[in-house]
């Protein structure tokens, strides 16, 4: 029983950083190839303030902030590029927090940080506890989808330049989206890092920014449901199959390229597509 | 009475283009000014300096008592500009109505905590259908905007900017690309509308809609401006002439 706990905490933390990356690239249309440096900043946060001392339900909050806090000032660096260049962005912002963080023997440098104290809790109330947070995120998202924030978030993404000719404020709404899925990817990280007891640069390095992107594009850009249904899956699938651990890269990758090429709006939008031919 | 709109000896360069050259002209409330000239005259550059698309290197623009030049473009709309643009851009995922909806509630959109506070929208709905009544689309409400024809679309996107509730309505072409009835039916409901209250400023090459409805005109050529006046006044100065005509104006009479 215990493995399977550990699997489905660990299938809820993937599921919670899918939905981070949703309100930016899902929501906001804002592509980002550097998100795992968010959920590593969450992760280093929770993991030296609880080594410090800090009990970890309260690392939590503040691992959100931090990470929401870089998540505004790159976000505020982005706010001049868009498309292409965004991905170059924050694929670069990925790179940066890996190299510095391999750098400093503060963080732990090459080695990372282990012997992250115990939160107290035991293997099925975590488990519960980042199900539970899921669940909180996946309604927040859908209720952002339904306010007029969403409908600003789908204009944003449909078309910046009318948008903005339609008196809405279009960078302090990007800089929201970022401030909110950078604090929630913060977040997926705490829980990572408390869930492991032990963190290291490399999980948090492009390979991760690239799986949780074939989360969001594979399930359908946007949609609550499908990018949720897509993180349960595609972090089943090493676990599952062994042999897609050592190919991750090539099969998301291949994934990907199968959804951009015959499905731009995800498994999502093929379903939608199938229901609507099969009630004609 | 002072005026609505003034724009202060704006000069707009390019580089080493001086796309707009020192022009200055007034917009009175309540009044359907029409900005025309011959293709790269500066019509579109004028309206985009207005709306804050680019920045004049000299001069002002001034709505009442409020200078614009610092301003962002979307502050500008929110200070009461609207711009329905020559190339219509509806959003194609939501209908008709749901685009004027989202124009109409621009208050619910001015912050990202007010948009999120705020689900309803009922009242902009209702909104949208009456500023599709206006231009005479109330009809489409329902549609999805990617199967209409350009006619509607000119005419959404002239809803739109109409449920932002501006106090100057700037519209860049919107005959364009109509035939000559459809023309004519939209240059009376830009009449009507300016009749119900609404000061406009239109940019159009369709001089024959231009002289039946506008009250004024402002007249540029290669950027700098070479007659205002009466339609009429206007139409029949020299310069006007040779601008349109090009050579010898009196070789054209």
């Amino acid at each position: 029983m215990e493995y399977e706990i550990s699997l489905v905490t660990a299938v809820g933390i993937s599921v919670l950083f899918a939905l981070s990356l949703n309100l930016i690239t899902g929501f906001c249309g804002q592509i980002s190839l550097g998100h795992a440096a968010f959920f590593g900043i969450g992760a280093y946060g929770s993991a030296l303030l609880c080594k410090m001392g800090l009990p970890f339900l309260l690392s939590l909050p503040l691992a959100m902030l931090l990470a929401g806090g870089f998540g505004l000032v790159v976000g505020l660096a982005s706010l001049r590029v868009r498309a292409d260049f965004l991905a170059i962005t924050t694929m670069g912002v990925g790179f940066l927090f890996v190299g510095v963080v391999r750098q400093q023997e503060r963080l732990g440098g090459e080695m990372g940080i282990s012997g992250i104290p115990d939160a107290g809790f035991s293997k099925l109330a975590f488990m519960l506890l980042t199900l539970g947070l899921c669940v909180v995120a996946a309604l927040f998202s859908h209720y952002i989808r339904r306010s007029w924030m969403g409908q600003v978030f789908n204009a944003i993404a449909e078309d910046e330049d009318t948008t903005r000719v339609l008196g809405v404020d279009v960078p302090r709404f990007k800089l929201a989206a970022f401030a909110m899925g950078t604090a929630l990817a913060g977040l997926a990280g705490a829980l990572y890092a408390n869930n492991l007891k032990f963190i290291s640069p490399d999980s948090f390095g492009f390979v991760e920014s690239m799986t949780v992107l074939s989360m969001v594009v594979i399930g359908g850009i946007g949609s609550v449901a499908g990018v949720t249904a897509a993180a349960i899956v595609l972090s089943l699938l090493p676990s599952l199959f062994t042999f897609v651990g050592e190919y991750k890269l090539l099969v998301y990758g291949g994934l990907l390229f199968l959804m951009m090429r015959f499905s731009p709006d995800g498994v999502t939008g093929a379903l939608r597509r199938a229901m609507a031919h099969g009630r004609r | 009475m002072k005026p609505l709109l003034s724009v202060n000896h704006v000069t707009v360069r390019f580089g080493g283009l001086t796309a707009i050259d020192d022009v200055s002209f007034e917009v009175k409330s309540g009044e359907l000014l029409g900005l025309i000239g011959p293709n790269g005259a500066g019509k579109t550059t004028m309206m985009r300096a207005i709306v804050g698309v680019v920045r004049p290197s000299k001069g002002s623009v001034m709505l009442e008592d409020l200078a614009l030049n610092s301003l962002s473009i979307d502050a500008r709309i929110r200070a009461g500009l609207a711009l329905s643009q020559q190339l219509v851009k509806p959003f194609r995922e939501i209908n008709v109505q749901d685009n004027v909806a989202f124009a109409a509630g621009s208050r619910k959109t001015r912050t990202p905590t007010a948009a999120l506070c705020h689900v309803n929208r009922q009242a902009e709905r209702a909104l949208a259908l009456d500023a599709l009544g206006r231009v005479g689309i109330a009809g489409y409400a329902q549609q999805s905007p990617k199967t209409q024809p350009l006619g509607v679309l000119k005419r959404l996107e002239m809803a739109r900017a109409l449920a932002l509730k501006p106090k100057l309505l700037l519209l860049d072409e919107p005959l364009a690309g109509l035939n000559s009835k459809e023309a004519s039916a939209l240059a009376q409901t830009i009449a009507d509308i300016n009749r119900q209250g609404m000061t406009i400023i239109l940019i159009e090459h369709n001089l024959s809609e231009i002289m039946r409805i506008c009250q004024r005109l402002v007249v540029l050529d290669n950027g700098r401006k070479i007659a205002e006046g009466l339609p009429r006044d206007a139409m029949n100065d020299p310069g006007v002439r040779l601008a349109y005509l090009g050579g010898d104006a009196d070789a054209a009479d």
